[in-house]
């Protein structure tokens, strides 16, 4: 199977401070990958190296068949992106976030009125299309951003804590979403701090100080740590960065 | 404090923002040197009592008296005896960890010397960073400095909200660990978390959702309120599990719990083991052949997800 994610001695730094140290590790096509960590392990700071924000020190990594530093261009329009707290216009509707973001990534006017109704209608959302995001609540407002990430059928979705705070069943709901964009083969590359939430992914990674201090799926590592629960094995491995 | 009464005490409180009813006739008390929880995701109205019993925000209806003071009337006397943490980040980012310190004690007419005493379990984990910029430190280190400010001037009740949200899980133990010597201090604690797993930690929580409390109880009590006999399905294809549960038509909940998950069935009087032995054989000829059906023991998120009935973002 081919790496949409392929990562090499990925590395960067921040004058003396090394945030990501020579990272090596690839994702596969529809694979659930969690990327895993403690805060200030340097999650945030791989990622945006991934998305093509933030330029590497040394190494080099692909996504989607792109290079990171010499086609960020093309990374980005063809990755989707939905982070813990902002992805979605408060003060447009849920139509109008759909029409914007359809616009951004460049679908013509019928692909923007046919899969927004589509995704409007897979949600449920009929009755609150017209509705500021605003007053939607938590739950829903993370579902469809999730949606709204995968509008231009990206190859791979990239999730910075998509589920902080919302309820346990709108999680799970969350999750089977996750399951079956996944399904459909766009590849699943998730944060969260929720450890239970980790056994849902195929393979998971745990960085450490920079690092990656443990990788594989989540049975691969309680075997190898001889743990009963991710969590038990992130909280062995992962020390809380200084 | 008075001697006879609770630390806190909440009666018929209600709050509404507009069309939004953020506090729906909320009653509870506190018992004298209680870790108590409330647990709920966003929107359940913690931050909103939080306000009201900090003083911050007036009540629409019913009354709370913090240290038998009246929210309302007593707030001055209120405000000098809390430690409140309020959900953001609330310290100076371009202050030092040191400098925020002083900030806080000088604010309640103290110094962080005559405080130490109390804060010195906590900040002696951080001291190391006492130069450092708050707004430069870690996700547990900001919230292990927001509680010793929350601290210093050595209050006679804590009120947290969801100190541990967005937090990694070693600095969230750590945080938990905290607070469990500060209880056994004496000193009685309000927290709110999102993390189910974090009200075990609690003597008593109260599940609220959209205002409303659902359940007040011990962590093991409420558990025992999940209304079916519970069973654990380990599956090596969970994607296809979930997919064939929800077709199967005695479900009443298929929820996933790490790497099994959680089903209950909808007939009232069949018995446990017809219920496991019939769902076995479905899922087999579903194609399931290595599912494991075990009787499981329901927690707090299993019965906080009985008690929602239906999910958050049921609108409209």
């Amino acid at each position: 199977m081919t790496a949409v994610i392929d990562v090499h001695e990925l590395t960067r730094r921040f004058g003396r401070f090394t945030a990501v140290d020579a990272i090596s590790f690839d994702v596969k096509a529809g694979e659930v990958f969690g990327f895993l960590g403690a805060n200030g392990a340097g999650k945030t700071t791989a990622i945006k190296m991934l998305i093509g924000l933030l330029v590497p020190t040394s190494g080099r990594a692909s996504v989607a068949g792109f290079d990171v530093l010499t086609r960020a261009e093309d990374v980005r329009r063809h990755i989707g992106y939905m982070s813990q707290r902002f992805s979605l216009y408060e003060d447009l509707t849920v139509r109008e976030n759909i029409t914007l973001y359809g616009g951004i990534y460049g679908l013509s006017d019928a692909e923007i009125r046919g899969r927004g109704d589509a995704l409007i209608e897979g949600l449920g959302l009929g009755h609150a299309s017209l509705e500021r995001v605003a007053a939607l609540p938590l739950g829903w407002k993370q579902k469809l951003a999730f949606s709204v990430a995968l509008l231009h059928r990206p190859a791979v979705v990239f999730l910075d804590e998509p589920t902080s705070g919302v309820d346990p069943i709108t999680r799970r709901q969350f999750w089977e979403m996750i399951y079956a964009a996944a399904a459909r083969g766009t590849t699943v590359f998730v944060t969260t701090h929720y450890l239970d939430e980790a056994e849902y992914c195929d393979r998971v990674s745990i960085m450490v100080d920079g690092r990656i201090g443990a990788l594989g799926t989540p049975d691969e590592l309680k075997r190898e740590y001889s743990d009963a629960t991710l969590e038990e094995v992130f909280v062995r491995l992962a020390r809380p960065a200084a | 404090m008075t001697a006879a009464g609770p630390p806190l005490r909440v009666e018929g409180l209600g709050k509404r923002f507009e069309a939004t009813v953020a506090l729906d006739e909320v009653t509870f008390d506190l018992r004298p040197a209680e870790l108590f929880g409330l647990v709920g995701p966003d929107g359940a109205g913690k931050t909103t009592l939080f306000r009201i019993l900090a003083t911050l925000l007036l009540p629409d209806r019913g009354s709370a008296t913090v240290l038998g003071l009246d929210v309302v009337r007593d707030l001055w006397a209120i405000r000098a005896r809390i430690g409140y943490m309020p959900g953001r980040f609330s310290l100076y980012p371009d202050l030092s960890v040191e400098e925020n310190l002083r900030f806080f004690a000088s604010v309640f007419g103290t110094t962080l010397e005559a405080g130490y005493g109390i804060i010195a379990p906590i900040y002696r984990q951080i001291e190391r960073f006492s130069d450092r910029r708050a707004g430069a430190l870690s996700g547990g280190m900001k919230q292990k400095l927001a509680l010793s400010c929350a601290l210093v001037h050595r209050p006679d009740i804590l009120f947290l909200d969801e100190p541990t949200t967005g937090v990694d899980a070693v600095s969230r133990r750590e945080f938990w660990d905290l607070l469990g010597e500060l209880k056994s201090s004496g000193l009685p604690i309000l927290v709110a978390t999102p993390y189910m797993d974090e009200a075990a930690r609690c003597d008593r929580v109260a599940l609220m959702q959209r205002g409303r409390v659902l359940a007040i109880d011990a962590p093991a009590a409420i558990g025992a309120r999940f209304p079916r006999p519970l069973f654990a399905v380990r599956v090596h294809d969970r994607y296809a599990l979930i997919q064939a549960l929800h077709a199967y038509p005695h479900t009443a909940s298929a929820l996933p719990f790490g790497n099994e998950l959680h089903f209950s069935d909808a007939r009232p009087d069949l018995a446990p083991a017809a219920i496991a032995g019939e769902l076995r054989t479905y899922l087999q000829s579903n194609g399931l052949a290595d599912a494991e059906v075990t009787p499981a023991r329901p927690g707090i998120e299993d019965a906080f997800m009985a008690l929602m009935g239906t999910p958050q973002e049921a609108v409209g």
